[in-house]
């Protein structure tokens, strides 16, 4: 076995963050083999946070990965636990960070970057993969057992019975959530039902949200400006008071359909009545709209076109938000997606010419 | 929290079943609880069709229609923007939703 220090120069800029131990002559009782492995400690530094906090923002996480293959934490040898990983350096941080005072193995598998739960719907955390990562790092010559613990999201990807047949190794699902790991251990391999439950609360909404509402705000900005534009345009051109008595209570109306949509609904969830999602981001949409004329009532007063396209439009426009929540929860399924969207896309095409044609008729009161 | 009632595909053919507890080991939601040599469903209406079950189940007693549940693919489909397909697929690099 040949255990190898990692020159900044190999791997990608992301793994010089992770603070690597270089072993020398580690006897380990494995067979012989010239694979590489890479030694990783069990520690975040400063730069794993701050990845950890910039995944959940943006587009960083579209380029945070690590080298497939072959990783160990601790000593590990022929008889320490095999874990499998995806390549997203995130899921990897936080499986390692897990292992603290554990010798293991950790067999990283390419799912291009993409998390468990996401490459394994996806199939790229699958069958396939394992079986082809399992030959290439040749993890029969590095432990005597067959035994391979993969993390419960990864069996939407791997079937257990093929893996066996297919590499002689035999699948143990882990628990779904890293922290589990250390008892999981303890009770044999055993997770209880509390680790095998996925759970969706608070926390888990609130993280998810910036990557609902700083995509919601981008692609509104163009469209809320140009609101803001024919809002002040005169037969003098483009007066800027106008803008502020026509156009902001628009937009003021439509930001808090996007908030309600985007934030409030997914933060609210479970608090919200009814099951669809459409309807729980259009019922939110109605608070957030009496919201705002409560606070700014006097601004609406005798504007009637206003008031009318704050009820049509702005509910539909928080209830489309809310849906496209859907595709970030673990509580949903497609069939309900499709069924909610049959209904609700005919409704937000009407409602938006509706509105569309309620502004215009704003803007030509305003004239 | 529950999702939308009756609208789930899961299908379980308990005579099927080898007793080998896979689909108990993976699901999320608990759906499937084992009793004695076989399986049981539990709830439909708490599954996400992620398919994890039908995967491990050897003896193919479980079938569910899987798929990407984002609204966002969902309806890019509809109007024959793009495949059914996450739009975060391995082929394209412009990276949307996910």
């Amino acid at each position: 076995m040949k255990f190898y220090k990692i020159n900044k120069g190999l791997y990608e800029p992301h793994v010089a963050s992770m603070k690597i131990i270089h072993q020398n002559n580690a006897r380990c009782g494995c067979r012989e083999t010239n694979k590489d492995v890479v030694f990783v400690s069990t520690k975040w530094n400063i730069g794993d946070y701050i990845g950890a906090i910039r995944c959940r923002l943006g587009r960083f996480r579209d380029s945070y990965s690590i080298q497939p293959g072959l990783y160990a934490v601790g000593i590990p040898d022929s008889k320490s636990d095999v874990f499998i990983s995806a390549n997203y350096k995130l899921s990897f941080n936080i499986l390692r960070k897990s292992l603290a005072g554990i010798n293991a193995w950790i067999l990283v598998l390419d799912t291009k970057g993409v998390n468990v739960w996401c490459a394994a719907g996806k199939g790229t955390f699958g069958t396939e993969e394992l079986t082809k990562r399992i030959k290439s790092c040749e993890l029969e010559k590095i432990v005597t057992h067959r035994r391979i613990i993969v993390p419960q999201f990864g069996a939407v990807g791997v079937s257990a019975h093929e893996v066996a047949m297919r590499s002689g190794f035999r699948v143990v699902y882990g628990p779904l959530r890293a922290k589990d790991i250390r008892e999981y251990l303890k009770r044999d391999y055993k997770a209880t039902e509390e680790m095998r439950t996925v759970r969706f609360g608070f926390t888990d909404r609130l993280i998810l949200v910036p990557m609902e509402l700083i995509p919601a705000i981008k692609k509104s900005f163009f469209p809320l400006v140009l609101i803001l534009a024919l809002s002040g345009l005169t037969s003098e051109g483009i007066l800027f008071a106008k803008i502020a008595q026509v156009g902001i209570p628009v937009v003021v109306m439509l930001c808090a359909g996007i908030f309600s949509g985007a934030a409030i609904t997914p933060m609210l969830l479970p608090f919200i009545p009814l099951r669809s999602f459409a309807l729980k981001g259009y019922f939110s949409g109605l608070i957030a709209v009496l919201v705002v004329y409560t606070v700014w009532g006097s601004f609406f007063l005798g504007k009637t076109f206003l008031v009318l396209f704050s009820f049509v439009g702005v509910p539909a426009f928080s209830s489309y938000l809310a849906l496209q929540f859907t595709g970030s929860t673990t509580i949903t399924n497609m069939s309900g997606v499709e069924k909610e969207i049959k209904i609700s896309l005919p409704f937000f095409f009407i409602s938006a010419v509706i509105a569309a044609g309620l502004f215009a008729g704003h803007l030509f009161m305003e004239w | 929290m529950k999702y939308l009632k009756n609208v789930a595909t899961l299908q379980y053919k308990s005579e099927w079943c080898i007793g080998c507890g896979r689909c108990e080991e993976v699901c999320p939601h608990r759906v499937f609880r084992m009793e004695g040599t076989k399986a049981i469903l539990i709830d439909r209406d708490r599954c996400m069709e992620c398919y994890a079950c039908a995967r491990n189940c050897a003896v193919h007693a479980i079938e569910v229609r899987s798929g990407v549940g984002c609204a966002a693919a969902i309806i890019k489909s509809r109007f024959g923007i793009e495949s059914k397909e996450c739009s975060c697929s391995i082929e394209n690099t412009n990276r949307g939703c996910c």
